[in-house]
């Protein structure tokens, strides 16, 4: 049952009059949280809050809360990539996060959200998996990274994105000796950063009719007809793209979409320089 | 030359099946094929083959999953063990979970789902042999086979793949160009309404190359769409020619 893909049947409920609200404040320019269509919603970074992970960051956009562990550790390469490390992305939508979540393996949408974030941090090369080969064909470091939502407000993809980069900039490699093919690893000494490219970013908008709304609250998406998720990396290339959502869009619209989103993609790259070149102010405990 | 080091155009330009950049493969679409279904279809795409069924609308089980107001609408998208050049394990991967999502949306984009409350339509797709655009192929074997079951919808949707080999565009991505191209975008399109209903995109692209791969993708889907449409109208054309 869990490979049928079935339209969704349990829903934030948002009474009638409210959702009719929501859609009168976009039509006459507005939102209901009193954003301009262009407007993130406030967005609070805390790093490494959990010290038993390799690296850790959370993220909150508004209400919705993320936090993201990456733990590494070694192992084979896959036979077909001998000679590049193991990423491996997964996300958990577990049910103290609203409602609507169920307890269980994770469900189509915490997959597709896993898989948009991987996409992103492998196609933008952010993770130079080339560099994570300790013996080429036979030992490689794995890393996994693992998204944890923990308040759903909406807009899950992009706090999702955020707080793994984040998380693997926060992370940080055993220290290891390599002997022919014996790896010793000194888990007193944490001092060697995964290798990175440039950041990576994703910015969501929400589209209904010609509107387009960048991060959409839970509410507005109640409303949408659906969302566009666009990854960009540091030169401006498009990393990757997701469509979602149950309503088709015309082209110029998606055009424009892609424009507004490369556009606020500015300051989500100007935050994560922020945090990375002060990140002891960003030190702060779970919150 | 590919990200992989291996050359995917040859050196008069063409691709390594001979194909222009803006080419797609042999397309075949049969429609009925399978007898217990209330609609089939079955769609190839040179050597990608799928074939989709749909029963339906039909009543749901539990009952209390149903909708007041409209139809569920259930996709599978399902790849055979082999399918694949190594046998793949029938247990869905979470790569099947993501496009079976994305194909129903896509769907449900076009069907009345209204005019069938407290029913399920149900959408099965299965690979029979993959060669690069197996999610498109299923979404346009979908539509057909939704068509073929009588389900109203505002259009037909059908899909196709453009790709990035060789620093240029290319139009039907086929196995070996998705693998060693620097990028794949799937596109869904509903050519009568305009709009597009599947989009994702794997890999690297500028804006600029973004937006003609869109184009690109639209012109193909204009391709198929007519195909659809033919392979519909021979079907019900021939039912409903007088006997004898």
């Amino acid at each position: 049952m869990i490979s049928l893909s079935t339209t969704p049947i349990r829903s934030i409920v948002i009474p009638r009059y409210k959702k009719d609200a929501i859609v009168a404040a976009v039509k006459k320019g507005e939102r209901i949280d009193g954003r301009r269509y262009s407007d993130f919603r406030r967005i609070e970074v805390s790093l490494n809050p959990v010290s038993r992970a390799n690296g850790s960051a959370q993220v909150k956009i508004g209400s919705t809360m993320v936090i993201t562990g990456v733990k590494a550790e070694i192992g084979s390469p896959y036979p077909d990539t001998p000679n590049e490390g193991v990423l491996q992305v997964h996300a958990e939508f577990v049910p103290l996060a609203s409602p609507i979540f169920e307890a269980g393996p994770p469900d189509e949408n915490a997959i597709e959200v896993a898989r948009v974030v991987d996409r992103g941090l492998r196609e933008s090369r952010f993770v130079k998996l080339d560099e994570l080969v300790i013996i080429p064909g036979k030992k490689v470091w794995s890393i996994y990274v693992d998204i944890y939502l923990l308040d759903h407000g909406g807009n899950i993809i992009d706090a999702s994105m955020l707080s793994s980069t984040l998380a693997l900039y926060a992370c940080r490699l055993p220290r290891i000796m390599v002997s022919g093919e014996e790896i010793v690893i000194d888990r007193d000494v944490y001092d060697k950063q995964i290798p990175l490219g440039d950041p990576v970013v994703s910015v969501t908008v929400g589209f209904i009719e010609d509107y387009l709304l960048v991060d959409p609250s839970i509410e507005e998406e109640a409303v949408l007809d659906g969302k566009l998720t666009f990854i960009f990396d540091k030169k401006g290339n498009l990393a990757g793209i997701q469509k979602t959502g149950v309503k088709g869009i015309k082209t110029k619209t998606l055009e424009q979409a892609l424009e507004l989103s490369q556009k606020k993609s500015q300051e989500l790259f100007e935050l994560i320089e922020k945090v990375i070149s002060s990140s002891e102010n960003y030190s702060k405990p779970l919150a | 030359m590919g990200k992989y080091g291996v050359k995917l155009l040859r050196d008069d330009g063409l691709r390594l099946d001979g194909r222009r950049l803006d080419e797609l493969r042999k397309i075949r679409i049969e429609v009925g094929v399978l007898k217990n279904a209330n609609g089939s279809a079955l769609v190839e795409y040179g050597n990608t083959k799928v074939i989709a069924a749909v029963y339906g609308p039909r009543d749901v089980y539990p009952k209390h999953v149903a909708l007041p107001d409209r139809a569920l609408v259930r996709c599978r998208y399902h790849m055979a063990p082999f399918s694949t050049k190594e046998r793949k394990s029938p247990a869905p991967t979470r790569r099947e979970i993501e496009l079976s999502k994305v194909i129903r949306e896509a769907l449900e984009s076009v069907i009345f789902t209204e005019l069938f409350p407290r029913t399920a339509i149900d959408i099965f797709v299965e690979v029979i042999q993959s060669d690069g655009g197996t999610r498109t192929a299923s979404l346009t074997a979908a539509s057909v086979a939704l068509a073929d079951a009588g389900i109203p919808m505002k259009d037909i949707v059908v899909g196709v793949a453009v790709g990035k080999i060789d620093g240029v565009l290319a139009l039907d991505l086929n196995d070996i160009e998705d693998q060693y191209g620097e990028a794949d975008m799937p596109v869904g399109y509903a050519v009568g309404l305009g709009e597009i209903v599947l989009l994702q995109l794997n890999g690297l692209l500028t804006s600029k190359e973004f937006i003609d791969a869109v184009k690109l993708a639209i012109r193909g889907c204009e391709q198929i769409y007519k195909l659809a449409k033919e392979a519909l109208a021979k079907n019900y054309m021939s039912v409903s020619e007088p006997s004898g």
